[in-house]
């Protein structure tokens, strides 16, 4: 079954650049998984755990956050509240055993579409490997 | 060195006596502390103004109803006092109410903090069960010669910040031979000094930290290494989490008792987390059946991610848990990772931000490379 499995991720792009990558992506025709449900934010910061633990419940086996690199945010410090928040969730994630690496965070800038190709495709294959989620397959939680 | 009051009573009278002092001589307005309800050991916080009622005042007891830190930002969250009361709490109550502060849930402003050197505190549970009388009458001896008084709150028996860092004077119990017959007081700061002049007993100079509190804080980590030890034995990862909380009833006693969890409407009892029909359709189309109440696991990994980071182990959520399960363990072994992950002791230092607050340029540049 895991030839075949298809995993649902979910990518909350910042609408500055990596948003803007992926457009670059597109329009330069390069080859993306096409796995990620786009959401689009403001600003990486407006990821709050919540919303990724969210999408974990609902069906997602994977969850991408991407926004400008460090220096780079629009509104100068959010990438840097979100880089702290995801340390901590990822901590979480890691002391309790429950798959850290299904949660990913990126930096990927508005004239990088290669990047973010690459970026996109190796999380596919990452996530693809490890199957469907617990988190929305047991139902005990 | 600090210099220490003494008072030529058993601890407990000892510690009456101040308070009746600073009461009395109006250098306080009034007197936070714990006080006697009933025969069977009952206890419950009060704010005393007048000395009369100062009778049952039992500061030192060794029960926790509430974390007073609560309490206490409960009372400053709108305004600071504007008269000085002084306040007996234990550490974690201490570190728990700076927490809060550092939250803006509260302000230190004129409270005249008491604590003391920690020997623990029973579950609440040994009130009801009729195990209290028994388990309290070998506690001051176990204070007296560092050792963990068996029986306390597990998370009790795993800590090891039973010296308050914070208080402007601490009582002296771990370790203290001559608890019945001598209290001790040691004046941590220039507030605590002031608030003592003319108060009865004679000033000497002495260490807080002696082999007795060493050899104790030793215990206590072998301990808390055991706790860690014994969870871990039941694995981890989703299966062992459903399994731990298997029982959970989704009462949320655990975070309304948390110190640290202070919101008026947790987002985990908002609608945002509201289940609607919809919700258990998308379920049961994912899973084929689903756990009601639906979410549980949820709140608890939510509920660490606001507040694990300063969790001060007080033990609260644990004890009012209707189902014994050790979420106080759980959150302890979160909050420890992630203590250390941000180099951060909670209570500790008034004026370092929470770490979940703020962040720095130059920190975890591997991530998102
Ligand atoms: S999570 Fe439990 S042990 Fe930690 S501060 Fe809250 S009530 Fe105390
Ligand atoms: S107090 Fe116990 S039963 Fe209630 S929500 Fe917390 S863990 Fe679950
Ligand atoms: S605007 Fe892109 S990360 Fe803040």
């Amino acid at each position: 079954m895991k030839q075949d499995f298809k995993p649902n991720i979910v990518g909350f792009l910042c609408n500055w650049c990596s948003y803007a990558g992926a457009d670059l992506a597109g329009s330069s025709k390069l080859e993306i998984k096409p796995y990620l449900s786009v959401i689009r934010v403001m600003c990486s910061s407006r990821v709050n755990s919540n919303l990724v633990l969210n999408a974990f419940l609902w069906g997602a086996d994977g969850v991408l956050i991407a926004g400008c690199h460090p220096g780079d945010c629009h509104y100068e410090k959010g990438n840097y509240y979100v880089r702290r928040r995801f340390a901590l969730l990822k901590k979480i994630l890691e002391t309790l055993d429950l798959e850290p690496d299904r949660l990913q965070l990126s930096w990927i800038s508005a004239s990088e579409g290669k990047r973010y190709a690459e970026v996109v495709n190796k999380f596919a294959e990452d996530i693809t490997r490890l199957g469907p989620s617990a988190f929305h397959t047991n139902p005990n939680i | 060195m600090s210099n220490v009051l003494k008072i030529k009573k058993g601890v407990e009278q000892g510690v009456n006596e101040l308070l009746k002092f600073l009461l009395e001589s109006e250098k306080v307005k009034g007197i936070f502390t714990l006080r006697k309800m009933n025969e069977n050991g009952a206890v419950s916080y009060s704010l005393i103004t007048h000395p009369k009622e100062l009778k049952n005042a039992v500061p030192l007891f060794p029960l926790m109803p509430v974390n007073a830190g609560k309490i206490l930002s409960g009372f400053t969250l709108k305004k600071a006092i504007n008269e000085p009361i002084a306040a007996v709490l234990r550490s974690c109550e201490l570190r728990a109410f700076i927490e809060l502060i550092k939250r803006t849930q509260g302000s230190l402003e004129n409270f005249l903090l008491i604590s003391s050197t920690c020997g623990g505190v029973y579950p609440l549970k040994s009130l009801t069960d009729g195990t209290f009388k028994e388990q309290v009458s070998q506690y001051w001896e176990s204070a007296k010669n560092a050792e963990i008084a068996s029986d306390i709150r597990p998370t009790c028996a795993a800590c090891e910040y039973f010296i308050p860092q914070q208080a402007d004077m601490t009582i002296a119990i771990v370790g203290k031979n001559d608890l019945q017959q001598e209290c001790s007081i040691f004046l941590n700061t220039k507030k605590g000094e002031e608030f003592t002049i003319g108060a009865p007993g004679n000033i000497v100079s002495e260490e807080i930290d002696t082999k007795e509190t060493t050899k104790l804080r030793e215990k206590r980590q072998d301990q808390k290494k055991k706790l860690f030890d014994e969870f871990e034995k039941n694995g981890f990862g989703i299966k062992a989490l459903v399994k731990t909380f298997a029982a959970c009833l989704s009462c949320h006693g655990c975070s309304k008792a948390c110190p640290i969890c202070y919101c008026t409407l947790c987002d985990f009892d908002s609608k945002t987390h509201e289940y609607l029909p919809s919700s258990h359709e998308i379920e049961l189309e994912q899973k084929g059946g689903i756990r009601i109440p639906p979410g549980t696991i949820f709140f608890h990994i939510g509920r660490m991610i606001h507040m694990a980071v300063s969790c001060v182990n007080c033990g609260m959520c644990s004890d009012v848990c209707p189902v014994n399960i050790p979420v106080s363990t759980i959150f302890s072994k979160v909050g420890d990772s992630l203590q250390k992950l941000f180099d951060y002791l909670p209570g500790k230092d008034i004026e370092e931000p929470v770490p979940s607050g703020t962040y720095k340029e130059e920190e975890f540049t591997e991530i998102g490379e």
